[in-house]
């Protein structure tokens, strides 16, 4: 009886203690089929808080909100609009030590932690297609029955990658690029799924994703007849971070988050649960990682750079397509 | 009673609105690029919406004057293109008319503008051949036995009987379709090609997710209630009403119905039928294994749909009646306001009622019970367009007689109203309940992963890799939406049986 007590009041106690961290994440992140649920489930068994993720555009949430938000943690913004971000002066420090970091590319922001990776890439499938193109350059000369599709820069992150990828292969030339590129664009979609969905229906040979986008075929579907096109004048980075309020009003427990984000359990959840590279890997990626065609070249703007790049890069893109 | 209704609903557009302009940290004028997008949004949502109108005359007259075998199911199926997920539509469309489609042998140029206008007469025919049904059966029976005693050919009947008809009903399906079309966002970019081809509503989307400039997005969310208010003004000066007088408010058979029209109404029905139900079929078809193993979360989505679909179309019917009442005693201005909400920008309108409930109370916690109060504000236009011309005939023909009797309030509704116009109300609660559970909508916006909808769960399994599921999910999406629509429907046809 005495025990049955003693641990309902442990129980109690334990309840009253734990305290529920809001983390605003974009939908893919925190939906069944994301990585959010697991990662929530391990943070809780770690610390034994829980984790509630509130879903939607996060940046422009937070814009509206401002100081009042009810936001401890965000996470899923990446460097391409982290600028926009960091000038709301709404976050503090994440105060993790980098070290051990494997992004291909070096990173020093004391704000913005980085959580994931990938390089942006046109995936195709090698039972349709043969020809290869085996640069960026042979892309724009290809022929104009190799039909690609890509997504907006101006709606979608992914397209804004992809101007800020050919902004900083071709500079200035970047719309010529996009002009000999609108041959072979079927068309261009408002996000990321559409374009996917177009491709795996069969409408386009190639489509903008990303070079871990084929361990998803590889590993979920036993399917090894998609690859990413490597091309040797690099590819551009997406890196993903995750940052804490400055207003919250539980600092331990996004701190305690912040601490999280770099361990290995949250780590491992990343290949399988984001289909992407983690940004501190820990030991070996699942079966199947090593399969993915890797480019040596990791381009990459810092966020300032490409905060500054954008609206040329937007510019660029709808000259380009529309000669 | 309908006025403060319509103007309830006006509020509910502007304030939102003025809320996010409130928020805006500075004005300036609209880049050129936003004026380029204006016209290719007005010219393309004319072209489809006269298409759309013109296809569905043929065979919308078809449907009225055919009696055959599973022609209820035929018009049901007929009218679901226009509750289809936008991105399963497009998947669709490219299934059939696409690179590797079933009709890709002849390399039709999918994308483009006329790829866009496709994708909107395919969506936006059914509303107009549905709608154009309702007047069609509402011609009185009296005048067709009456025409037929008197000889008329198939050109008399049109000339003197339908031509009134479709000039009293056709241009308010025009207007509808018209402002659905200038809020064309993720189609006219994936089947337009380009940056070509963007439209008002993608440059908002622009403005307030990259550049977070409200200023802008308000001025393009007020350009466009503009263009809607300009529209349906214009456009009610050309609708006249139809005036046949009363009947004895039964429908009758038709007898100007033998020879080649019988050719042509079957030509119409079955190309109808192709055009609409073969992109359905490819995309659907291959969601059907799947669905059996659809995780739990999609059917308790499903579930929560439903739970919407119900109360935006109670709600919805609530509304609509009065209002369209109100117009039927002359108060025009009320139809305009049920033509708005069609532009009103579902982004704006969703930021804007953030900002509002903001200060008030967790809009999170509200996702739900804000999703269906915004369905029954999109949704308000359809029933409205259905409800009117029904409730100008029960004023215009029954109101006289009900004066004279001294009917009103309730009583006038029970015995004079509501079995009038049973039938466009259940089609119009149908249709919002329809629409209500595809609309992805505001839900988007602010959710909890626990509240998503059929629809957002639909974009999330496809925002994985996990297209099969997804159009799985899009199957049930579209059997939960049809089979609302027919519950609702039947409810109404039992008027007819008495």
């Amino acid at each position: 009886m005495r025990i049955t007590i003693a641990t309902g009041l442990t129980f109690i106690a334990a309840q009253a203690c734990a305290e529920t961290l809001t983390v605003y994440a974009p939908d893919y992140f925190a939906s069944e089929w994301g990585p959010g649920p697991a990662i929530a489930e391990a943070f809780e068994a770690e610390t034994g808080h829980t984790l509630e993720y509130v879903t939607g555009d996060v940046l422009p949430r937070l814009r509206l909100e401002g100081e009042n938000t009810q936001a401890d943690v965000v996470i899923g913004l990446n460097t391409d609009t982290a600028q926009p971000a960091r000038e709301t002066g709404l976050f503090a420090p994440h105060n993790v030590d980098l070290s051990g970091l494997t992004l291909p590319v070096d990173w020093t922001d004391e704000t913005f932690l980085p959580f994931n990776w990938g390089h942006t890439a046109f995936v195709y499938d090698r039972t349709r297609l043969q020809d290869v193109p085996a640069s960026f350059a042979d892309l724009l000369d290809a022929p104009d029955d190799l039909r690609i599709v890509v997504q907006d820069p101006r709606s979608s992150v992914s397209g804004l990658a992809l101007g800020l990828w050919m902004n900083a292969v071709f500079g200035d030339e970047a719309d010529e690029a996009w002009a000999a590129l609108s041959d072979n664009i079927v068309t261009v979609t408002a996000g990321w799924s559409e374009s996917y969905g177009m491709f795996t229906e069969g409408e386009a040979d190639m489509v903008l994703s990303y070079t871990t986008s084929p361990a998803y075929h590889i590993i979920a579907e036993e399917d090894d007849t998609k690859a990413a096109a490597i091309f040797p004048e690099g590819h551009y980075v997406m890196v993903e971070t995750a940052a804490q309020l400055a207003g919250t009003d539980q600092p331990e427990l996004a701190q305690a988050f912040m601490d999280f984000v770099l361990s290995p359990e949250f780590q491992s959840i990343i290949p399988t649960g984001n289909w992407s590279f983690p940004a501190k890997q820990a030991g070996e990626l699942p079966a199947g990682f090593e399969k993915l065609a890797l480019p040596e070249t990791a381009l990459v703007y810092t966020p300032e750079e490409a905060e500054a790049l954008r609206d040329d890069v937007v510019e660029a893109f709808q000259t380009g397509l529309r000669r | 009673m309908g006025q403060a209704v319509a103007a309830a609903l006006i509020a509910a557009l502007i304030l939102p609105l003025i809320a996010v302009a409130w928020r805006a940290e500075g004005w300036a004028a609209l880049p050129a690029r936003d004026w380029g997008a204006l016209w290719f949004t007005l010219w393309q949502a004319a072209v489809s919406a006269a298409l759309s109108v013109l296809f569905a005359v043929p065979v919308a007259r078809a449907l009225a004057r055919r009696h055959f075998v599973g022609r209820g199911v035929v018009i049901l199926l007929l009218g679901a293109p226009f509750i289809l997920p936008t991105l399963v539509a497009v998947l669709g469309l490219i299934a059939v008319f696409g690179r590797s489609g079933w009709l890709g042998a002849l390399d039709l140029p999918l994308y483009g503008p006329q790829g866009v206008i496709l994708a909107h007469v395919f969506f936006n025919m059914p509303l107009a051949v549905r709608l154009i049904l309702q007047g069609w059966l509402s011609l009185p029976g009296e005048r067709l036995r009456l025409a037929a005693s008197l000889g008329f050919t198939a050109k008399d009947t049109f000339r003197l009987l339908e031509w009134p008809m479709l000039r009293a009903i056709a241009p308010g399906v025009f207007l509808v379709i018209f402002l659905i079309c200038t809020m064309s966002f993720a189609i006219a970019l994936a089947l337009g090609g380009g940056p070509r081809s963007t439209t008002v509503e993608l440059a908002i989307y622009q403005a307030f997710r990259f550049d977070f400039d409200l200023g802008r997005a308000s001025a393009l969310a007020a350009i466009q209630l503009a263009i809607g208010a300009l529209a349906a003004l214009l456009t009610f000066r050309l609708a006249l009403p139809s005036g046949f007088g009363a009947g004895l408010d039964r429908t009758v058979r038709r007898w100007d119905s033998g020879g080649w029209l019988r050719w042509q109404d079957w030509v119409a029905i079955l190309a109808a039928c192709g055009f609409l139900l073969m992109p359905m079929a490819a995309v659907l078809a291959d969601g059907v294994l799947a669905v059996l193993s659809l995780p739990s979360s999609v059917w308790w989505a499903a579930l929560r749909s439903l739970a919407i679909a119900m109360t935006a179309a109670f709600a919805t019917a609530a509304l609509a009646l009065p209002m369209a009442l109100a117009v039927a005693r002359g108060r025009d201005w009320v139809e305009v306001a049920g033509a708005l909400t069609l532009t009103a920008s579902p982004l704006v309108l969703g930021v804007g009622l953030y900002l509002i409930l903001l200060p008030v109370a967790n809009p999170v916690a509200l996702a739900l019970p804000v999703t269906a109060g915004v369905n029954v504000m999109l949704a308000l236009p359809f029933a409205l367009r259905a409800l009117i011309p029904a409730a100008q005939d029960v004023t215009g023909d029954h109101g006289r007689l009900a004066a004279s009797l001294g009917l009103s309030g309730w009583t006038w509704l029970r015995l004079v109203g509501l079995p009038r116009m049973r039938r466009p109300l259940g089609y119009a609660m149908g249709l919002t309940a329809a629409l209500s559970a595809g609309d992805l909508g505001v839900i988007a916006l602010f959710a909890r992963p626990g509240d998503a909808t059929l629809p957002l769960a639909m974009y999330q399994l496809m925002g994985s890799y996990r297209l099969e599921e997804a159009k799985a999910a899009a199957l049930i999406l579209v059997v939960l939406a049809l089979g609302l629509f027919w519950v609702f429907e039947r409810g109404g046809r039992h008027a007819d049986a008495r």
